[in-house]
């Protein structure tokens, strides 16, 4: 047994928080860190909103320091002129080329709040192969539909082409711009009608859902998660399987909250590279770590 | 043969990634994230 695997073993027994909560909390800390907005009811009007953040983390939180990509995406595609959008587009293609979907696992708050309601003391289900490989294409759907088809094409009677990801699907917002917002400012309470009721059932079906199940949200609905998913197979972040040391134990595709096949194929798409599977994994076969070389995964950065 | 096509993908993906950054802010399209980030979005909280 290497001497990092035996560090991470025993890290493992001794933990409390782990390296990936205090990541994942320290993100969401870091992109919502204007406290003063949840106080007053209102948004971060600083410049670093013109920057996207690589996460799913709604602009009208009153913490946001930075733009939420799919938002942008939508709001470029759908605006009064509307156009390719080189800049929202390259950053989202610079966050998943670099990271792919170790965002997911990693930075996400909205992954973040779906992890910790995981954590509940409840039956857990895990969901039939046969519903949850078909069932995991909609997200791709709701990027090409809801992200960009209907922002582009379609108008309202008014004219206005809306974010229809943010408008009726997004529970990120609904959580961390809607009801801080309306908890805090009366004059937008008078306004939630039946969209904000919508919008409200969504998530609650989100969260119940997290509970049973882990990371619904990403697994099945994340439009985020669908354009870095493209990315992880040639990422420069890689999770490696070392198959000389895998004793096919399988402990890593328990562990996957994901539930990915590990062994069979460790850069599918569907893979947070939250690295649970590599702290349970007996022998240390599991690695990961930035890839720059010729050799594809294989040749870490720098040497 | 994989390992080469992944290594040109990967690098040919982050300069094109660069370039459309680079060439989106030139024209000005950070500005038009910045205008609708620092509004409230009532889509976006289920208002709108």
């Amino acid at each position: 047994m290497s001497r990092v695997h035996r560090d991470r073993m025993k890290n493992k027994k001794g933990a409390g928080i782990s390296f990936q909560r205090k990541i994942q909390l320290l993100f969401a800390v870091l992109v919502n860190g204007y406290a003063a907005g949840f106080a007053r009811g209102k948004i971060f009007t600083g410049k670093s909103k013109a920057v996207c953040v690589p996460v799913l983390n709604c602009y009208s939180c009153p913490g946001a320091l930075g733009a939420c990509p799919i938002g942008s995406l939508q709001a470029v595609l759908g605006g009064v002129n509307s156009h390719f959008p080189f800049y929202v587009l390259g950053l989202m293609m610079l966050f998943g080329v670099v990271l792919g979907r170790l965002v997911c696992g990693l930075l996400c708050p909205f992954g973040l709040v779906q992890d910790l309601l995981h954590k509940i003391p409840s039956p857990k289900l895990k969901v039939p192969k046969k519903l949850d490989r078909p069932a995991r294409y909609v997200k791709y759907g709701i990027l090409l539909v809801f992200v960009v088809g209907l922002p582009l094409f379609a108008a309202t009677d008014t004219g206005v082409r809306p974010p229809y990801f943010c408008k009726y699907i997004c529970p990120a917002g609904t959580l961390g711009g809607g009801i801080p917002l309306l908890l805090m400012n009366p004059s937008l309470q008078k306004l939630a009608g039946a969209l904000f009721q919508w919008k409200a059932l969504v998530l609650l079906v989100i969260v119940a859902a997290s509970v049973l199940i882990s990371r619904p949200f990403c697994r099945y609905l994340c439009p985020l998660g669908a354009f870095y998913a493209l990315f992880n197979r040639f990422s420069f972040y890689q999770m490696r399987l070392d198959k000389g040391l895998c004793i096919d134990c399988k402990a890593c595709e328990r562990a996957c909250p994901m539930a990915v096949a590990v062994t069979a194929d460790i850069g599918s798409g569907e893979c947070i590279r939250c690295g649970k599977c590599r702290s349970v994994c007996p022998t240390g076969a599991i690695g990961s770590g930035f890839s720059c070389g010729v050799k594809g995964s294989g040749k870490p950065c720098g040497k | 043969m994989r390992s080469k096509a992944v290594f040109c993908l990967r690098y040919g993906i982050l300069v094109l990634a660069i370039v459309f950054a680079a060439a989106g802010a030139a024209k000005g399209e950070h500005l038009e994230v910045f205008q609708k980030a620092v509004r409230i979005c009532l889509e976006c909280i289920g208002i709108g």
